[in-house]
């Protein structure tokens, strides 16, 4: 497995925001965390990339124990995380904003062809190449910060709710997306609030409810099952 | 007054103050740390000037060596200054994650101890000291009679925003510093060093303070260990009327205060000149009551997890 997390627990001050959560993404898999609002899905991402430090549980990544890890040696062992409303640096332009991304790796210049296939991916930040970022739309937000965290070159990327608040042209673009950087040699474990899109394009869906995992299997398992809407929203589905 | 010299003492200040609120807000922009004890780094770099003795008159010692000798060295003393402080004081706090308030509450602490550390080397008493001599001379310029001083310290200034500009555009620890300006956890999560980005806010905001010791001390040629604080007052308000989080609004809100507090001494009617600050302070909490974000202030501040 190439992430491991074991039983973990989060706090905010006294607060468990997560509470024994296990679950694992193997090399090559393209893992989906569903839930409704407040689950913890951000939360777990957080702590992944080590920006939230785990309260209790273990990481490990590429079988390494992953705590105290400072978040930028996290990004250089290959993990990168795509947070929740993409966070791009709107005051700087979409050359500057992969700049910064590919310095891990020596600069612009030298990404080894990184850029160019990045770029590829999403030739719309060719043509804006040169434009302040908060004038991108947020569709086109969505792709420079997924780009970005591409040309730190990571083994894992992380994606925090690609899919909110794009016009649904996007969402789908986006997803397409996914699938070709799977197909690239990069891992991918994705939080998505839509568990119908989840499990079309996931090979594993976990759902998370109130802090824990209530339900993982593979997509196409979870597919045939017809309690999944109670399950997303926490109604008493067991009988 | 020959009113051009009431207008280059005004833009002089305005530059000093301008430097000052620039070296506070570099650190403010990668940290949310307000740094009071920036205006005692500047007054560690004029005391770096003479020798360190009790005696009432302290022989120059830095101060005496040649302009570019001595430039380079209390720039490179007072940015070495404020790396100790920030590897020794509050790395340990980062590292803790604490919050805001306590960085400040330390930064005050640092203040305290260089003052004290002063104190206890050269005593409380002022001490004078001349350095560029040749500066204090007047010249004319279009046909106007202005201090030499003032021009060299507002065209210093001038050329320090220019290069410190260029730097933060074309450079790539440059890049860094904007970047972790303006969201830091996510320009860690691209891989910018933390350690490395604040280490540089704090060396070009000591190199700033440097360049501050030099030009206050050019122009009043007095030494004291509380003449920092009134800088760093006035560096902290230009920042919080310029806005905080932007370099540039900083820059223009030190700028305006200098400006604004030398206009009003000169303007004021006597018998209500000492009360200069009260006037000008009911101005700062004028503007901040109509624009609370500061005159020049980015969009709303990213929220730092």
């Amino acid at each position: 497995m190439l992430l491991e997390v074991d039983d973990l627990e989060i706090r905010y001050g006294r607060v468990p925001a997560v509470r024994d959560v296990s679950f694992s993404v193997g090399e090559g898999e393209i893992v989906c965390f569903v839930g409704p609002n407040g689950a913890g899905k951000s939360t777990t991402m957080l702590a992944v990339a080590g920006v939230l430090h785990p309260a209790k549980g273990a990481i490990r990544f590429d079988a390494r124990p992953l705590d105290g890890n400072a978040i930028e040696t996290i990004v250089a062992n290959g993990i990168a995380l795509v947070p929740e409303g993409r966070r791009i640096f709107g005051r700087m332009s979409v050359r500057e904003n992969l700049a910064v991304a590919s310095g891990l790796r020596g600069g612009l210049g030298r990404t080894g062809g990184a850029l160019d296939r990045v770029l590829e991916l999403f030739p719309i930040l060719r043509e804006r190449y040169q434009s302040p970022a908060g004038f991108l739309s947020g569709g086109e937000q969505q792709q420079l910060a997924i780009a970005r965290a591409l040309l730190t070159q990571p083994r894992l990327l992380v994606v925090d709710e690609p899919s909110l608040g794009l016009a649904p042209k996007y969402v789908e673009l986006v997803f397409e997306t996914f699938s070709r950087i799977r197909s690239e040699g990069v891992t991918l474990l994705i939080v998505e609030q839509s568990v119908r899109r989840a499990l079309k394009f996931a090979d594993r869906v976990y759902f998370l409810r109130s802090g824990r995992i209530v339900l993982e299997g593979s997509a196409s398992t979870l597919a045939e099952r017809t309690d999944l809407e109670h399950i997303y929203f926490g109604e008493e589905s067991r009988p | 007054m020959n009113q051009i010299q009431l207008l280059a003492d005004a833009v002089s200040l305005g530059s000093i103050y301008a430097l000052v609120a620039l070296g506070i807000g570099l650190i403010f922009g990668v940290m949310r740390m307000i740094n009071f004890a920036h205006g005692d780094l500047i007054m560690l770099g004029a005391y770096a000037l003479v020798l360190p003795t009790a005696a009432d008159f302290a022989p120059p010692l830095i101060g005496a060596w040649p302009a570019v000798a001595m430039i380079a060295a209390i720039i490179a003393i007072v940015a070495f200054a404020a790396l100790l402080t920030e590897r020794f004081a509050f790395r340990p706090l980062r590292r803790r994650e604490v919050d805001g308030a306590t960085l400040l509450i330390s930064s005050f602490a640092i203040s305290y101890l260089l003052q004290s550390i002063v104190l206890f080397v050269h005593t409380g008493r002022p001490k004078s000291v001349s350095i560029f001599p040749a500066l204090m001379r007047q010249v004319e310029l279009a046909g106007i009679r202005i201090s030499l001083v003032d021009v060299v310290t507002v065209a210093a200034t001038a050329l320090l925003l220019l290069a410190l500009g260029v730097f933060l555009r074309r450079a790539r620890p440059g890049l860094e510093v904007r970047a972790a300006a303006e969201d830091f956890i996510m320009a860690r999560l691209l891989g910018v060093k933390a350690d490395r980005v604040i280490a540089l806010a704090f060396a070009l905001s000591g190199g700033l303070a440097g360049v501050v010791s030099l030009l206050y001390v050019s122009k009043t040629g007095v030494l004291d260990f509380q003449m920092g604080v009134p800088l760093a007052v006035a560096g902290f308000v230009g920042t919080v009327v310029g806005g905080m989080g932007s370099l540039l609004g900083a820059v223009l809100g030190g700028f305006a205060l200098g400006v604004a507090s030398t206009l009003l001494q000169a303007l004021l009617p006597e018998a209500l000149q000492p009360s200069r600050d009260a006037f000008l302070y009911g101005l700062v909490i004028l503007v901040l009551f109509f624009r609370p974000q500061g005159l020049f202030a980015p969009r709303a501040m990213g929220e730092r997890i």
